[in-house]
């Protein structure tokens, strides 16, 4: 099954290269992994997306939780929880594609963010499987470029990760 | 005050009380070797390969339970240090290792004797650090300290730049630590204990399953004193013996792939099993699967909580210290108006004597040929069993783990999970150090023992009288056993040819060398190495059956109570 993993770690060099290699070195499966400072600057957050059976996202939490560097673990997946990805996507845009493509982004509320006059760049927020809906509504051939941040995630409510 | 990074190592050593440091200078820790020299308050002990350095570290924890510590230069001096890491990480030993790197400013630059050490080490210890600022320098040993010793144990590396070990900074050792992101659990949670105990006294067909935790926390004392109150069998695993007394009735022996008939088939017909410091390992338990068969309920108690429910599913974890968790159950225990029933204990006990009529160890010792068996049941009797023994890895190490029945805990120095060849003298070195009126002997075979040969020249400088029982087959002789077992009798460069004169070769070290080839002159030999040269390392080449088998033998991904008996070959 699919679980969405926030990490609160230090930010210290090389925190992140603990998580990975802990995850390849246990062959662990990784979707993506986010990280960035939070508002604490001394902390980082991570957010994994990974997907195995419920022994193995178990010992997935309890590794994580044995790094020395990492402050808590919580499983988002496990109850209600909101997640988004960012994706910018370069498309051609040009002749009768040029309108075709600006009226499916305004449908997926994306928005425009550079324009020349053969190409847009178009930014996209949602969870994963809206933008992929995206990307398979409009024509593949037009697509020049995608690039995607991968899932972040929060807890909805009272649910908080912090220290 | 404004003392150097180098001054502050040694200050920070000092501090933490630390006897020995076992190590080999080189470029990048010039100037803590500097310090070194003008300190008399520890010493070093130079061995003559880094490898050597971290497993004298380790070995001298695990007979001690202090922290070992090791040093070494960068690059080449780390990388050769990588398999003593790994080797002490794999057995959860509290290690320290400090590694000199090339200056900041070279970092990443391909400089002379320049590896990421930081990287390389990373998987294969507790935590690692490379500390770029002098002002963090005594903080992060303090840390490196704090964490190899608590929660479950492990090696620790501070990797320090060459230019920082000479910049100078205020000096102060912070008395404590406190850190955010690391907090071991001592308290198991009372909730599961009292279920714990409960299920134990339910019991019809209990045993008590030891690992090496038991040793690691000093926990063997609570242990037999649950044991006994219960009247429970106990298995120890390999890491685990001398846990629980050997000789005692209520001792099972080894469990697993080569443990005892009678430990075997209890593990696998037990009802209540309470796992105590062990963590399943696949050498242990066998095919999961099979082990699965049989229903029974599993207690585990591990400072470690990814150890629970990792390869075995668990009914009552508990997550804790062991010596506060026995403490704790023996309490509800006592407490409790609940005795185990003694009408099926009685009965289980006939079953396990029964198994145990199996007489699972028994061999033929010849006139002729040395059986290896022989030279560690002598050797126990040689020593009144109250040796230090350390091990290689391989048939010998199974032998020495079968036939040397251990009373006391920290007397078994072997590599357990790692299994790495070659740590059988660096071993019983560090042992030594640690405890400098002990009866040592490192069992081992004529494969392991040139994995370190060269350490022969240490043990001459700080005149170590190790006794070394080289159980010679000529043979890598596990290998050839499984080439022999599965590979179709095809004895795949598992013959070791072209051999050294021991003899010789312990004698140019200014040893004492001898060879043994006969059965009638093992025990005479034993009690002249041990009494005549007491105070010697003596090398005895022991010339052994080329065709010795380790039974009993659970074959890889079968169950443990599909044992191979040497009576059935």
């Amino acid at each position: 099954m699919r679980h969405i993993i926030s990490i609160l770690i230090e930010n210290e060099a090389g925190a992140l290269s603990r998580v990975s290699g802990l995850f390849s070195a246990r062959a662990f499966n990784i979707e993506s992994l986010t990280v960035a400072p939070t508002e604490d600057a001394s902390l980082s957050r991570m957010t994994i997306v990974s997907t195995g059976s419920d022994d193995v996202i178990e010992q997935i939490t309890k590794q994580l939780n044995k790094l020395i560097d990492v402050v808590k673990v919580v499983d988002l997946s496990e109850a209600a929880h909101i997640e988004r990805e960012l994706m910018l996507v370069k498309v051609r845009a040009a002749g009768k594609d040029r309108e075709e493509m600006k009226r499916i982004a305004d449908i997926f509320r994306g928005r425009i963010i550079d324009v020349t006059d053969s190409t847009y760049v178009i930014e996209l927020t949602g969870n994963g499987s809206k933008l992929d809906a995206f990307l398979e509504a409009i024509d593949r051939s037009l697509i020049l470029e995608t690039v995607r941040t991968g899932i972040s995630g929060i807890g909805r409510g009272d649910r908080i990760l912090k220290v | 005050m404004q003392l150097t990074g180098a001054e502050i190592v040694i200050r920070c050593l000092q501090e933490e009380k630390v006897e020995y440091v076992f190590g080999y200078p080189g470029g990048s820790v010039l100037y803590i070797y500097d310090e070194l020299f003008k300190q008399d308050k520890f010493k070093h002990v130079l061995v003559r390969h880094e490898q050597a350095a971290v497993h004298a570290a380790d070995a001298y924890s695990r007979s001690s339970n202090k922290t070992g510590v090791a040093m070494v230069t960068s690059g080449p001096g780390v990388t050769n240090a990588v398999t003593g890491i790994a080797t002490a990480h794999m057995d959860s030993i509290p290690l320290v290792i400090i590694s000199g790197q090339v200056p900041t400013a070279y970092i990443g630059q391909d400089a002379f004797q320049e590896c990421d050490t930081v990287g390389i080490t990373r998987p294969c210890v507790k935590h690692n650090f490379l500390v770029k600022d002098v002002k963090d320098l005594a903080i992060t040993l303090k840390k490196a300290f704090y964490i190899a010793r608590t929660g479950r144990p492990g090696p620790v590396l501070v990797d320090i730049p060459k230019d920082v070990s000479n910049q100078k900074c205020e000096f102060e050792y912070p008395k404590t630590i406190t850190m955010r992101s690391y907090n071991p659990v001592v308290k198991g949670h009372s909730g599961q204990i009292k279920k714990a105990a409960q299920m134990l006294l339910e019991a019809k067909r209990p045993i008590i399953y030891a690992g090496g935790g038991v040793i690691l926390s000093d926990a063997a004392e609570k242990l037999v004193k649950l044991a006994r109150s219960l009247g429970y069998p106990v298995t120890n695993t390999l890491m685990g013996l001398g846990g629980y007394p050997g000789t005692d009735r209520q001792s099972l022996g080894m469990l697993g792939m080569h443990g005892t008939y009678e430990a075997n088939m209890a593990m696998q017909h037990c009802d209540v099993l309470i796992a105590v410091g062990a963590r399943f390992d696949d050498r242990v338990i066998g095919n999961p699967a099979h082990f699965a068969e049989i229903p029974r309920k599993i207690i585990h108690i591990d400072i470690d909580p990814s150890s629970i429910s990792k390869r075995v599913k668990v009914d009552v974890p508990i997550v804790g210290n062991l010596p506060d968790v026995l403490d704790d159950l023996q309490k509800l225990l006592e407490a409790s108006a609940g005795v185990p029933d003694p009408k099926a204990l009685a009965a289980w006990w006939k079953q396990i004597d029964e198994w145990r009529g199996k007489k699972s160890l028994k061999y033929k010792q010849g006139k002729e040929i040395i059986m290896p068996q022989y030279v560690v049941e002598k050797l126990y009797e040689v020593t009144g069993g109250d040796a230090f023994i350390t091990s290689d890895v391989g048939q010998h190490q199974m032998w020495a783990a079968q036939y040397y029945k251990f009373d006391k805990p920290r007397r078994w120095i072997n590599s357990g999970g790692l299994g790495t060849m070659g740590v059988g003298l660096p071993y019983a070195m560090g042992v030594r150090f640690a405890n400098p009126k002990a009866t040592v002997a490192c069992i081992t075979g004529e494969g392991s023992i040139q994995m370190n040969i060269q350490e022969l020249s240490t043990a001459k400088q700080f005149r170590l009288p190790i006794k070394i029982i080289n159980l010679n087959n000529r043979y890598l002789g596990m290998v050839r056993q499984w080439q022999q077992m599965f590979h179709g009798n095809r004895y795949s460069e598992s013959y070791v040819d072209a051999l050294p004169d021991f003899v010789k070769l312990a004698e140019s070290y200014g040893h004492v060398g001898m060879k043994i080839e006969r059965p009638a002159d093992v025990e005479p030999a034993l009690r002249e190495a041990f009494t005549k040269h007491k105070n010697d390392l003596v090398f005895m080449d022991f010339l052994t059956d080329q065709t010795a088998n380790v039974y009993p033998m659970v074959a890889a991904g079968k169950g443990l109570s599909e044992m191979i008996l040497a009576e059935e070959l």
